[in-house]
């Protein structure tokens, strides 16, 4: 079988997470060999984060240029392109990067691209068996991948759980010769950091959450009136700031806010896997849906199939009942 | 300016429940709603902008068959100057890279200054555009939600992780895949593609567009789909049957015993 590489993103001397559900990604492609590490960067962060992988990884390459400063994934992409062999496996964690990177490496490399992958089921002479999701979580598949001339296989974030193995002493190879000229039409400026918002949903212990199920703009005001009784806060997931009737940092998800609630109640939240990203800690998760198919039921630990318009004012109401017998 | 938006006509996802048919090869698609790819909605608007600004015209293509015509048919209602259909037995079951491959010959027939796609449809493989460029060998930039014209460039914004955004300065010609809520599609109702219920949309095939045959469909597809399934289910939510009134009882019970009530 040809080589298996993982590409692992790192900042500051240190590697993402992905790098161990990536091995174990590749490990079911690959049972008998260790899969290749690459990472591309410059300098002495570069440096660090090849060693910091010696432990685990029986080769690491290292691919530096001063270009590669920023990991701008047209740049990478150049880079990657000129240095992995041909026919070659290739593992990216399919995040912005992986998803800014990936497609085209895939074309560049001349081989096949499989895009969030969640689980490998077997390998056949040059035949994968990959499962996927479409129709944000609502329908899984099977997906074959002819990997005859390699293959560029984006791994979603979280799929693979990252597995125990003893420390073995890898190798770093400096690969960096055999990067040609880079130069990019397409520049790094600066990154601009989340606005903060007016209410910081990561400090709530409660949370009531709402989804595309709210529907309009006015009827948020359902969900405000549930958390002031509460004593909760409002957040959302995407749809629900793409139709700008709440501030992106109420947001809930990968390309949001990551939450630790106590109980965190999805109202109209169909639970695609870019939200659940954003939560964190095992919170108490109450599903509130009137798709009795929404994958949120799958991960929620209670769930009731209704209208979030009526079932939001009814508990409200229940809340302030309660309130009110206890103040007496 | 030149724009070109790629938009596919997909199931409503927000309309439909999506279940499996009988032979669970495939969705039971006989009572779906189809709507136009929803990024590529914000795609569209955020070309008509681009164009009522600095000038030009857009123009959207789609791959697929004459049910398709009804999301150009909107997107025309919407202010695009014009619509193309691709349409070809040869293109059947094509993966990705043959999808990007089709494109890449309607691009080479024209001259666009900008190219843009939705980040990804239904299937969720985010995939097209990425292809396109590096075929094109344009630069290329993903997950786009925002956009200025500068000095015959572009300035663009990409959603990062934990809401930041990276900006980055691109070249012109280049292809940007566009994230959701990059702006606020304008409402297209029955009346405005009434309006436009005469405008003519060519139909383009393969030998038209001099696609190599052989680099399409489903004999070149190096990736495909093998069947649809239902995953075994994790223990999955303990499910309230009762009425909404019990059922808010008993949710209200569990939010105080988590410690929820304050």
């Amino acid at each position: 079988m040809a080589r298996t590489f993982i590409y692992i993103a790192h900042r500051n001397g240190v590697v993402d997470d992905s790098a161990a559900e990536l091995t174990v990604a590749a490990r079911k492609i690959d049972p008998t060999t260790s899969p290749t590490a690459i990472l591309a960067g410059w300098g002495a962060d570069l440096d660090a984060a090849c060693d910091s992988l010696r432990s685990s990884c029986a080769e690491i390459w290292k691919v530096g240029a001063e270009a590669l400063i920023y990991p701008n994934a047209e740049i990478v992409r150049q880079a990657l392109a000129s240095v992995l062999p041909c026919n070659s496996i290739v593992l990216v964690q399919h995040d912005h990067f992986g998803i800014d990177l990936s497609p085209g490496l895939s074309i560049k490399l001349n081989s096949a691209f499989v895009s969030d992958v969640l689980g490998i089921e077997s390998v056949v002479g040059d035949s994968l068996k990959l499962i996927r999701q479409e129709f944000g979580g609502q329908a899984s598949t099977h997906v074959r991948c002819n990997i005859s001339s390699g293959a560029v296989i984006n791994i979603r974030p979280g799929a693979f759980k990252p597995e125990q193995s003893a420390p073995i002493s890898g190798t770093v190879v400096d690969k960096s010769s055999a990067v040609g000229s880079l130069s990019a039409r397409r520049r790094y400026i600066e990154t601009i950091a989340a606005e903060s918002g007016d209410v910081d949903i990561t400090k709530h212990s409660v949370l009531v959450s709402i989804g595309r199920g709210i529907q309009e703009k006015d009827n948020v005001a359902l969900a405000e009136d549930l958390a002031e009784a509460l004593g909760a806060a409002v957040s959302c997931s995407r749809p629900v700031v793409d139709a700008k009737w709440m501030e992106k940092s109420r947001q809930v998800g990968s390309s949001g806010k990551t939450v630790k609630p106590k109980v965190y109640l999805a109202c109209g939240i169909s639970g695609a896997f870019q939200h659940l990203a954003g939560l964190k800690g095992n919170p108490f998760l109450i599903a509130i849906n009137k798709n009795p198919k929404a994958p949120i039921f799958q991960v929620a630990d209670v769930g009731v199939v209704d209208d979030v318009l009526e079932f939001l004012p009814e508990l409200t109401n229940k809340v302030r009942e309660l309130r009110g017998v206890a103040a007496k | 300016m030149e724009i070109l938006v790629c938009a596919r006509r997909v199931p409503d996802t927000s309309e439909n429940e999506i279940e499996l048919n009988a032979a669970a090869n495939d969705i039971e698609r006989d009572d779906l709603v189809y709507s136009v790819n929803e990024p590529d909605n914000y795609a569209v608007e955020e070309a008509l902008q681009i164009r009522d600004r600095v000038g030009g015209n857009v123009t959207v293509v789609t791959i697929g068959g004459e049910d398709d015509e009804e999301i150009l048919r909107r997107e025309l209602a919407m202010g695009a100057n014009q619509a193309v259909l691709v349409s070809d037995d040869a293109f059947a079951e094509s993966d990705g890279k043959g999808i990007a491959t089709i494109l890449k010959s309607f691009v080479q027939k024209g001259h666009y200054d900008l190219i843009l796609t939705g980040v990804q449809a239904d299937d969720g493989a985010a995939q097209v555009g990425g292809m396109l460029a590096a075929m094109l060998d344009y630069p290329f930039a993903s997950l786009v939600n925002a956009i200025a014209v500068e000095d015959g460039k572009l300035k663009v914004s990409r959603e990062i992780e934990g809401g930041n955004r990276e900006i980055n300065q691109i070249d012109l010609p280049c292809v940007l895949s566009i994230q959701t809520g990059i702006n606020e599609p304008r409402y297209v109702g029955m009346r405005g593609i009434r309006q436009v219920a005469s405008v003519s949309i060519p139909t383009l095939g393969a030998s038209d567009l001099g696609v190599d045959q052989s680099a399409v469909g489903q004999a070149a597809a190096k990736v495909s789909r093998i069947d649809y399934f239902v995953p075994a289910l994790s223990k999955g939510a303990e499910m309230l049957h009762g009425s909404r009134e019990a059922n808010a009882d008993r949710v209200l019970e569990l939010v105080a015993a988590k410690g929820g009530l304050k």
